[in-house]
């Protein structure tokens, strides 16, 4: 097992790095770490950023310090027991592959040597895991992608790709929660909000919940994107 | 009450002590980048510390008011008059209806903040004032101000001996600074080689900084097997070394996580003066261990506290 290492970040933040690899074991114990974290209220923690494999934690030096904040996170880690995988939340996102939602599909298709249907039956039929969130609001990097699917980034990036985006970076597969320059092959484009300030949850997901891209035509997408009731379905498997 | 913008100056926004609890989401902390002069200003004025202000960014903008309020000016020197006087900063001042408040360019310091006794009537934003101009949320409407703009002032409160309300112990902005930092979070990504150099050498502000980041030119910081790390968080005053070799401080609009190795993490404490360093200043980085560094925000909050506390007894 990977030793658990606190590296200091200035006077009021530490980050807990689990391991140097990244695996759902490793992330499955960092999750149960934040949420312990949470639960417990540990003293003087302010909030957590839970990453691939390390978790951030904020806090307040009037409160405590590295040190007895390292104790108080120790006992937590040691408190964890290897859980089953539990069952899982999954959130089907519906995705349209189709004409300008789908400019790099082609690239995709060139560079894999499958064809259109392949690589969406490959892109869609998988259950990702968001390992964690961040560079936007609500931005999931996913893991689990088939390699066989694979693109490298495009050379210049777009300097705006519309938010909704679903693309495929190197080995990585997400969507695009607000617009933002970016330089991810774009192959479908998904018309729910990922982010939505009006929510009352701004963003739709947590880390730790898993994302299942959903083909529609581009007639359902329309009709999804204008009805205002549209709930994204969210399964327990 | 409200104060309208008659101009806006080039990047004036609403901020304040930053949106936190969202970051695991994804929203940065955002807020102002010199948080000490928005306390200060805040105090003079009578109002919580972290209460929102307007930071305004190398020149500043002109706006009137329709009535009687008081106000504070801190940060970074822009000339402010009222009605074309002087109008002093550091200390608590009473502009009455009609009253035109004007400022220039930052003639020292990069970021000007002012705050209006009882603070703008705009609604929180995942608890925070503070815009957040990539997702355009917060503040006032989401963006920074433009010509036309009225801005809601709350109930003004009463404020006694506004002339005793004043501030002695301002900063000197000046043209080459230290700031303190704590190695690491990745200081082992680093040849020993490259941690002297950051220690040792001086760095100069780039002008190619902003709320997301100071980016600094000088030697290059030598690393073991390159800098790209998995994804972690990252806090605000966070030194990146991206590929380049050229450090760049994480300041409010930073992302939540970032993929280039940290070598240090500048204190909370001198963020406010990184915050106003023009472009051309020289800065070098003094280390400094996690005990000395909370023992420094313990005294320079300490010292936030006993000039909250002395103009409690002043209102």
């Amino acid at each position: 097992m990977d030793t658990i290492r606190f590296l200091p970040c200035g006077e009021s933040a530490v980050t807990v790095n689990f391991s140097s690899e990244i695996n759902e074991e490793c992330n499955r114990k960092l999750r149960y770490f934040v949420r312990e974290i949470e639960a417990q209220k540990v003293k003087g923690v302010r909030e957590c950023v839970p990453a691939f494999c390390s978790a951030t934690v904020y806090f307040d030096p009037f409160l405590t310090n590295h040190k007895k904040l390292q104790k108080a996170l120790t006992k937590i880690i040691d408190s964890y027991k290897e859980e089953g995988s539990g069952k899982k939340r999954v959130f089907l996102i519906p995705v349209c592959y189709e004409g300008e939602f789908s400019p790099d599909l082609d690239d995709v298709c060139k560079h894999s040597g499958l064809t259109k249907e392949e690589v969406i039956r490959i892109h869609s039929g998988t259950d990702y895991l968001i390992y964690m969130l961040g560079f936007l609001p609500g931005f999931p990097y996913l893991g689990g992608m088939d390699s066989r699917i694979a693109t490298p980034r495009l050379d210049s990036p777009r300097t705006s790709i519309p938010a909704g985006a679903v693309g495929i970076g190197g080995e990585q597969t997400g969507i695009y929660p607000l617009a933002s320059p970016g330089g991810w092959r774009l192959i479908g484009r998904t018309p729910v909000k990922p982010y939505d300030p009006e929510r009352e949850e701004p963003i739709l997901y947590k880390a730790g919940d898993y994302i299942r891209f959903c083909p529609v035509s581009e007639s359902e997408f329309e009709k999804i994107q204008n009805d205002k009731d549209y709930r994204v379905e969210v399964i327990e498997a | 009450m409200k104060m309208t913008v008659i101009s806006p100056g080039p990047l004036t926004t609403v901020q304040d002590a930053g949106r936190f609890g969202s970051m695991q989401s994804g929203f940065s902390p955002g807020g102002c980048m010199d948080t000490r002069s928005m306390k200060i200003a805040n105090i003079l004025v009578g109002n919580e510390k972290g209460e929102g202000v307007l930071e305004m960014t190398m020149m500043g903008g002109t706006f009137s008011f329709d009535g009687t309020s008081v106000i504070a000016i801190t940060g970074a020197d822009m000339k402010p008059t009222v009605n074309g006087e002087e109008c002093p900063m550091y200390k608590a001042v009473e502009v009455k209806k009609g009253d035109v408040l004007s400022f220039s360019r930052a003639d020292s310091g990069m970021r000007a903040y002012l705050a209006v006794a009882g603070g703008f009537a705009l609604p929180l934003v995942m608890g925070s004032m503070s815009t957040n101009l990539k997702c355009k949320l917060g503040g006032f409407q989401g963006r920074k101000l433009q010509k036309g703009d009225e801005i809601p002032l709350r109930q003004s409160i009463e404020l006694a001996f506004v002339g005793k309300r004043k501030y002695k112990n301002e900063v000197k902005y000046t043209k080459s600074i230290t700031l303190r930092a704590v190695l690491g979070p990745q200081d082992d990504y680093f040849t020993e080689k490259g941690i002297e150099t950051f220690f040792k050498k001086t760095y100069t502000v780039t002008d190619k900084s902003d709320r997301m980041g100071i980016r600094l030119d000088g030697e290059k910081i030598e690393s073991k097997n390159g800098v790209d790390i998995i994804s972690d968080g990252v806090t605000t005053g966070s030194v990146q070394i991206p590929a380049s070799g050229t450090p760049i401080i994480m300041m409010a609009d930073r992302q939540t996580t970032g993929g280039y190795a940290k070598i240090a993490t500048v204190l909370t404490t001198d963020l406010p003066l990184i915050a106003q360093a023009k472009p051309g200043t020289e800065i070098r980085f003094q280390c400094v261990t996690a005990e000395e560094a909370i023992k420094l925000y313990k005294a320079a909050e300490k010292e936030i506290r006993l000039f909250e506390y002395s103009m409690y007894f002043e209102r």
